[in-house]
């Protein structure tokens, strides 16, 4: 009967479904569409980049060649028909028209081979390949060439990052070419041009878990469809709480705890009736992934044979939400409390959690903190299952976990009811 | 009505946190069964507060009391299965219609199936609000709505009936209805323990009334013993006047 009467007052409040379900639904799409702009921004659409070269030589035209052929970067050396020049760059740069401005020093071509030929004749004449006198008259040591790179402010630092790991990468590697070429011109009497390759001797290969012999490829969708999952499942703490606290406003707790049925069986008719609605917005989610993303261009959220995992996973992160509801409403006095205290305490504990930003790049002390968070728990618990292929074994922590923070929550709400109220 | 004792209070005291001075101050009491017994007293004089506590929803700060021989500390189940409660507010939910508040709180009480079902369409009944069972408690005017609330706290048949101000707010219909159900249920057995701020109301149903000053009992007996009392006193209002004063009670 209290289920029963739980669910009547869920299903005619048609405000509070109504953000209890679509709510949750808006943001999902809404994240996920926002991710895929970006995402696509950095590997499929190109960045326009000015390029001031004040080269003009051999290496300035190798690292165009470079830059136009790694697919991110359309170069562009004029504006209005004006060719670019450092001051310029920078200024369109810092006023946010562009993201990026790379400045190529002049000389840099005959620099570098003058540096390249007075180390390679060092070493020649360290090994008498050359009269020492050469190496006395043909090079000297050059003083550095900056390459200097203009980020336009607003430049998040992942973005800049990445271009500067690019850019260091690829005039390494034609330092490098120069260096081989340089020693395969002094050695070209005796040594067959080929003898120096120059091909990457290390290189590296990405591989990720495998299900079934093909690998599984995380996408946008496979993150957010868990963490926003969870992050509506435990928004239910704000509902519940409110309705916890509008029970003793209103005065039926006073009929609740006069009549002789314990506490825990209210709890328990707020447990069942809450539990179906988070297994109700899970499952609205997870069809969200598989149907609606293909049809907006979003890989489909893929469950594969996981079905009956992850939704044992989201009972226990809705029991673990539900206690922590059942809390805050028990212990708070007024809605006033409860509401604000709910969704804080709801976006810390998914901020903590992971679900904005990955654990694994957070200060040290908020990684030990975010142990603390259930989002957290039942965050890996879908990752384990999703991405990393877990077994029920590999799961049972974290549902364990949030099992215990559900009673731990229970028994705090009932310790307190107990103590505050009855005799 | 019987002289035996159902409700027993001896030196009960409350003192809230926070709080200069007693709210119930040393309070004794013997409630008969099945009486109808007034509290009546100005605001702030301790009324909800010593009904609270024999209602077991806050703890005496000294003191002990018993109902039907029982306390809470021994046998609060047993209590809880004899009382019924009727706050002040209209302790409903208010989406769920009239018929499905009282199925509600009934199987809190214990009540289930046609009997429950029955039950609740006979309440319903005498209280004329058949024709309205399945309407949301939410659309009620304020009469309909205590009367529901009533019902509510009495559909189990209490033993001792506890009601902070049962027709505060209501046109005199609803008030009639209410009170001639009240004396329906008390030739039944159900005691019953009534606080309200309508003196007309008390002197016509009540056996025995108490006058709450300060958290203590100034006066108790019945309402013509009161009145008669007090030197030209026609009722108990002049009784009341008489005896708590003329001066406001606010921020007491």
């Amino acid at each position: 009967m209290a289920v029963k009467k739980e669910l009547l007052l869920q299903i005619r409040d048609i405000g509070g479904l109504i953000i209890l379900f679509v709510m949750p639904l808006l943001l999902l799409v809404t994240i996920t569409v926002v991710q895929k702009g970006s995402f696509d921004s950095l590997l499929g659409t190109k960045i326009p980049v000015l390029l001031v070269d004040n080269d003009k030589d051999s290496i300035s035209y190798a690292i165009q060649r470079e830059l136009g052929s790694i697919g991110n970067f359309t170069l562009i050396t004029q504006i209005d028909d004006t060719p670019l020049v450092e001051a310029t760059a920078k200024d369109a740069v810092f006023k946010g028209d562009f993201q990026l401005a790379i400045i190529l020093p002049a000389n840099m071509t005959s620099d570098l081979n003058s540096q390249v030929q007075h180390n390679v004749d060092r070493i020649m004449s360290e090994f008498s390949y050359e009269e020492e006198e050469a190496t006395a008259t043909g090079s000297r040591p050059i003083s550095s060439k900056e390459v200097r790179l203009y980020f336009d402010p607003a430049t998040q630092s992942s973005f800049k990052t990445a271009v500067k790991s690019s850019i260091d990468k690829l005039i390494a590697t034609i330092e490098t070419e120069r260096i081989y070429k340089k020693f395969q011109e002094q050695l070209s009497d005796g040594i067959d041009g080929g003898a120096f390759t120059q091909k990457g001797f290390i290189t590296f290969k990405e591989i990720g878990s495998e299900k079934e012999g093909e690998e599984i490829k995380p996408d946008a969708g496979q993150h957010n469809v868990p963490a926003w999952t969870l992050f509506a499942i435990f928004f239910i703490i704000v509902p519940l709480s409110i309705n916890i606290v509008k029970e003793k406003s209103q005065g039926t707790m006073i009929r609740l705890t006069t009549n002789p049925v314990p506490y825990y069986v209210f709890i328990l008719g707020k447990t069942v009736s809450y539990l179906c609605i988070s297994l109700i917005q899970f499952y609205l989610m997870l069809a969200i992934g598989v149907y609606l993303f293909p049809l907006m261009g979003i890989p489909a959220f893929a469950i594969d044979n996981n079905l009956f995992k992850l939704s044992v996973l989201a009972i226990f992160s809705g029991l673990a939400a539900i206690g922590a509801g059942v809390a805050v409403g028990t212990i708070a006095t007024t809605q006033e409390q409860s509401a604000p205290f709910g969704a804080t305490f709801v976006v810390i504990l998914a901020a903590i959690g992971g679900v904005w930003v990955p654990v694994f790049i957070m200060p040290q002390v908020m990684q030990v903190i975010s142990k603390i968070s259930p989002i957290n728990w039942a965050l890996n618990g879908f990752y384990d299952v999703l991405l990393r292929n877990g077994s029920w074994i590999d799961i049972m922590p974290e549902i364990i976990l949030l099992l215990l923070f559900f009673g731990l929550t229970i028994a705090i709400a009932i310790i307190y009811d107990k103590k505050k109220r009855t005799i | 009505m019987d002289l035996k004792s159902v409700i027993q209070v001896e030196n009960l005291s409350k003192q809230y946190k926070n709080s200069d001075f007693l709210a119930v101050d040393n309070l004794s009491l013997d409630i008969l069964n099945g009486e109808i017994f007034g509290l009546l007293g100005p605001n702030g004089a301790g009324k909800t507060t010593l009904i609270s506590m024999l209602c077991g929803l806050i703890q005496p700060s000294s003191g002990n009391f018993s109902i039907d021989q029982k306390t809470y500390k021994e046998n609060g189940l047993a209590i809880r299965k004899s009382i019924g409660v009727v706050p002040q507010e209209y302790a409903l939910y208010h989406t769920l219609t009239a018929h499905e508040n009282l199925s509600y709180f009934g199987a809190m009480h214990g009540l289930r199936g046609r009997g429950l079902k029955e039950l609740v369409n006979v309440s319903l009944e005498k209280m004329g609000l058949t024709r309205f069972a399945n309407r949301q408690v939410g659309t009620f005017s304020g009469g309909m709505k205590r009367r529901v609330n009533l019902l509510a706290g009495v559909l189990h048949r209490p033993k001792v009936l506890f009601l902070d101000e049962p027709t505060v707010g209501v046109d005199v219909q609803s008030r009639n209805a209410i009170v001639d159900f009240l004396k329906e249920l008390n030739k039944q057995g159900t005691t019953i323990v009534y606080t309200s701020h309508h003196l007309i109301e008390a002197e016509e149903l009540c056996d025995r009334i108490a006058i709450i000053e300060g958290g203590r009992i100034i006066a108790q007996g019945t309402p013509a013993v009161l009145i008669n009392s007090i030197v030209d006193a026609r009722n108990l209002e002049d009784v009341f006047i008489a005896m708590t004063g003329r001066g406001f009670r606010d921020g007491i």
